[in-house]
């Protein structure tokens, strides 16, 4: 046992036990934030999508959003005449036997008295969340860490990155769940990837999800590759994606999995973000946090972000520990980074030992105890549109698919 | 720390500055010779541990990170000056904003 979790009525165990105040249109987002930031509660966090068309992706991330291990009670604001299905996603959340009310904001009379329903809604939810809650032992098999690298440069690849990949094997031995994404950053690396696949099934899928990302990011005319990154001594799309795949360690890839599809068993899984079909709505993912927002739809308690340049981030619902390769930027901005692997670089550590360190703030982190984005106020969070067909049961392990 | 860089595999072609190094530095590397660097160069970036033809792949990891689009000596800093991916192009903010 690593910690005490919250137990949900599916069986999922969250490490913290927030309330999300969602706005389903830009329209209803000034509404949504004065009510996160007048309920004065730490523990009450704002999510939302801006668009007002509808989006099969932005609502099946929405629903798994909302019944996220760490999510107790949910708060839909809506302006009323926007194309998010807000009545299919208060059933879902409902069905989940988590406390959840909508405030139409057409409907409750403007800004005014809409701000005045939704903080009477979300202290009436967080009462009840207080008290019905049920703690229960949280165990290495109930954890699904995620991880990203952002603001990389050239010591992501030799410390940060390969320090997560002996975390990810240290987790995934304890029995945890753990997924590494993207695949835009993964090209050229897919044919060590691909054998590492436990099925000539999940191999299969594992290519084919490199090369639509080639594909894609060439329709976007840029890989993915910062201008931070090139000043950081990156030179080329694949001298960052040999860096970043090391972030997934040594262990069998068991599955390939889609946002907002729950790993069904333990072990390390691909995370396909790249979308299906022609490319349609842009970049795939726009920012850091829109990645993070995927790994938590995906049922992520905790983020492990690796950085170079120095990235302050965090996010709603499920905190994300930092850490920085750059020795340099621990010193510059020490207050921001959980964990220094750049003391590799100085002789001061080995990679296992900061692997271990990362592993052991994790089950602080699971404890409740906060990191250095979430004590700072960091609760970004970002949701655009994409399309996603759904992930074929091949993708899944062979003991899943039994089920 | 025994040396200012790292050589990251055996195969590699270039070194990466485990610090900043200064212009006529003397740099050892494990297991080949000794490099002077040509100019100061940042924490991450890297040199050419050997001469890089022009077209040349360049090593790192032991795999192939790109190709030189110049000649570098031993310890030239090798990057976005002298190299490019053979993948897709890099943006940098000179070729995304107004002004070049």
């Amino acid at each position: 046992m690593i910690a005490n979790g919250y137990l949900r009525n599916d069986g999922r165990k969250g490490i913290r036990n927030v309330l999300i105040v969602t706005y389903l249109v830009e329209c209803a987002h000034h509404v949504a934030r004065r009510i996160v930031e007048m309920s004065g509660d730490s523990q009450v966090h704002l999510v939302g999508f801006p668009g007002c068309y509808p989006n099969d992706y932005a609502l099946r991330m929405m629903k798994a959003l909302a019944t996220h291990p760490n999510v107790g009670g949910v708060v839909l604001l809506s302006l009323g005449c926007e194309g998010f299905n807000r009545e299919d996603l208060a059933k879902h959340v409902a069905g989940s036997g988590r406390g959840i009310d909508t405030v139409v904001i057409q409907q409750s009379g403007g800004t005014r008295s809409a701000i005045e329903h939704g903080l009477a809604a979300v202290r009436r939810i967080k009462a009840q969340m207080d008290g019905a809650v049920v703690r229960t032992p949280f165990y290495f098999s109930d954890l699904v860490v995620g991880t990203i690298c952002g603001g990389s440069d050239g010591t992501s690849g030799i410390t940060a990155n390969p320090a997560v990949g002996r975390a990810f094997d240290r987790l995934v031995t304890a029995g945890a769940t753990c997924i590494f994404e993207e695949t835009g950053e993964m090209i050229g690396c897919e044919g060590p990837m691909g054998e590492r696949a436990t099925s000539p099934e999940i191999a299969a899928a594992i290519r084919a999800s490199i090369a639509k990302a080639e594909t894609y990011y060439r329709a976007m005319g840029f890989g993915s590759f910062a201008p931070g990154n090139a000043e950081g001594g990156l030179s080329s799309q694949e001298e960052k994606s040999a860096g970043a795949y090391v972030k997934s360690g040594h262990m069998p890839i068991v599955g390939v999995i889609k946002p907002a599809e729950i790993p069904p068993s333990p072990g390390l899984y691909l995370l396909d973000i790249v979308p299906d079909g022609a490319p349609k709505f842009g970049f795939p993912n726009i920012s850091d946090n829109a990645e993070i927002v995927e790994l938590m739809a995906c049922g992520a308690h905790v983020t492990l972000f690796t950085t170079g340049r120095g990235s302050v981030v965090g996010s709603a619902i499920a905190p994300v520990i930092k850490v920085t390769g750059n020795p340099d930027t621990f010193r510059r901005m020490s207050e921001d980074m959980d964990i220094n692997a750049g003391r590799v670089l100085e002789g001061l550590a080995d990679l296992d030992q900061v692997a271990d360190e990362i592993v052991e703030l994790i089950k602080i982190t699971a404890t409740g105890a906060e990191t250095k984005s979430e004590e700072l106020g960091h609760r970004e969070f970002i949701l655009t549109y994409k399309t996603f067909e759904p992930s074929a049961p091949s993708c899944f392990p062979r003991s899943a698919q039994l089920r | 720390m025994s040396s200012a860089v790292i050589l990251l595999h055996a195969d590699d072609n270039v070194v990466v500055c485990r610090r900043a190094v200064t212009a006529g530095e003397r740099i050892s590397i494990e297991g080949s010779a000794d490099i002077i660097a040509r100019k100061n160069v940042e924490i991450g970036h890297k040199l050419a541990r050997f001469a890089l033809p022009q077209f040349s792949k360049v090593i790192k990891y032991g795999a192939p990170i790109g190709s030189m689009t110049e000649s570098a000596e031993p310890g030239d800093w090798v990057h976005l000056h002298n190299m490019k991916s053979d993948y897709m192009s890099a943006h940098t903010r000179a070729v995304t904003g107004d002004e070049p």
